[in-house]
């Protein structure tokens, strides 16, 4: 009886069946479409933003001197200036590029896995990363009125970074480590105040195109060959 | 002896089961969601799912999203307690076999 009791238990495999029910609890939690190409897109957006961005600060003698230029001729209450203004211009434009191109790959993948984006999995991991990046965006807004434009940039990374964490728990678990890198430069920033284009470039570009590329070779590329 | 009886016959194949513990953790699900977690064909998924219907393990329920059908499945009272009693079978098995 006992024999047989083992017997069974190796054609059933209980342990192997463990790790499957587990594995299937996780993956049918998280929105696991997000494309590794996306990081990649976003990421080599956000360098070109970069380079125009870096570009307009040189021509006006770096970033102390673009600082002081700045400071002379924009009214800090005036937010109309603002928002004219040419890194403005740029930065909105980096982030509609970075967002269309990094949706667009998403998007794909969805569809060749035949999933609607637009499902459970994808409105919790929408609702969970922007809590952080909206209570975020309103403080650095109201930072920005004060004239508080060294803090902006470590604090973009560190609300991301942040956002990033928390939706590691509804998407694949690896989004967390991009999460805690873009956390520790963004604090890293706070003591190279005036440098947050170059910790920018780093964080949004670099890291997301090392992220992606990882995602993209662990996930879709032996897919893509089998298939 | 007992610990075989616990084992439910319908939860031996990886398919079903894989489709049981989508359910547990999950308040519905739908048919493509299903097929994309599994990685298996149409049919395969739907003739898993009838068996699973027919033990009462799981209910259907069948909407539109626009004009596309959409058919999503959820674990029924009986097939939660089934699930579990079969979980913790596996558990003891483990346990006896080391």
């Amino acid at each position: 009886m006992y024999f047989k009791v083992l017997f069974m238990g190796e054609q059933q495999q209980p342990l192997e069946d463990l790790q499957h029910i587990k594995k299937m609890m996780e993956r049918s939690s998280r929105f696991i479409s997000l494309s590794g190409l996306s990081g990649i897109a976003a990421g080599i957006c956000a360098l070109v933003g970069a380079w125009f961005a870096n570009g307009v600060i040189v021509d006006n003698g770096g970033p102390s001197g673009y600082r002081e230029l700045v400071s002379k001729t924009l009214e800090v209450t005036s937010l109309q200036d603002f928002m004219g203004h040419r890194l403005f211009q740029i930065a909105i434009y980096t982030f509609i590029g970075a967002f269309i191109s990094a949706f667009l790959f998403t998007w794909l993948r969805s569809r060749k896995n035949d999933v609607p984006l637009w499902g459970y999995t994808s409105r919790r991991l929408l609702i969970n990363v922007s809590v952080p990046m909206i209570a975020g965006g309103i403080y650095l807004f109201k930072q920005m009125q004060f004239g508080n434009y060294g803090l902006i940039a470590p604090g973009c990374l560190i609300f991301y970074g942040l956002a990033l964490v928390n939706a590691s728990k509804y998407t694949l678990g690896e989004v967390r480590y991009l999460g805690y890198c873009q956390i520790l430069l963004g604090i890293v920033n706070c003591w190279f105040v005036g440098y947050g284009l170059y910790f920018w470039a780093v964080g949004f570009g670099l890291l997301h195109i090392i992220y992606g590329s990882v995602m993209w070779y662990k996930y879709e590329w032996n897919k893509t060959r089998e298939a | 002896m007992s610990l075989i009886e616990n084992l439910n016959k319908i939860f031996d194949s990886r398919i079903r089961l894989g489709i049981m513990s989508a359910l547990m953790v999950n308040k519905d699900v739908n048919f493509n969601e299903l097929k994309e977690l599994l990685d298996i064909t149409d049919g395969n998924l739907a003739s898993h799912l009838k068996t699973l219907e027919e033990s009462e393990f799981v209910k259907v329920q069948k909407g539109f999203i626009g004009r596309k059908s959409n058919t999503t499945y959820s674990i029924t009272k009986a097939g939660e307690k089934a699930f579990k009693t079969h979980l913790t079978a596996l558990e003891k098995m483990i346990g006896t076999v080391k």
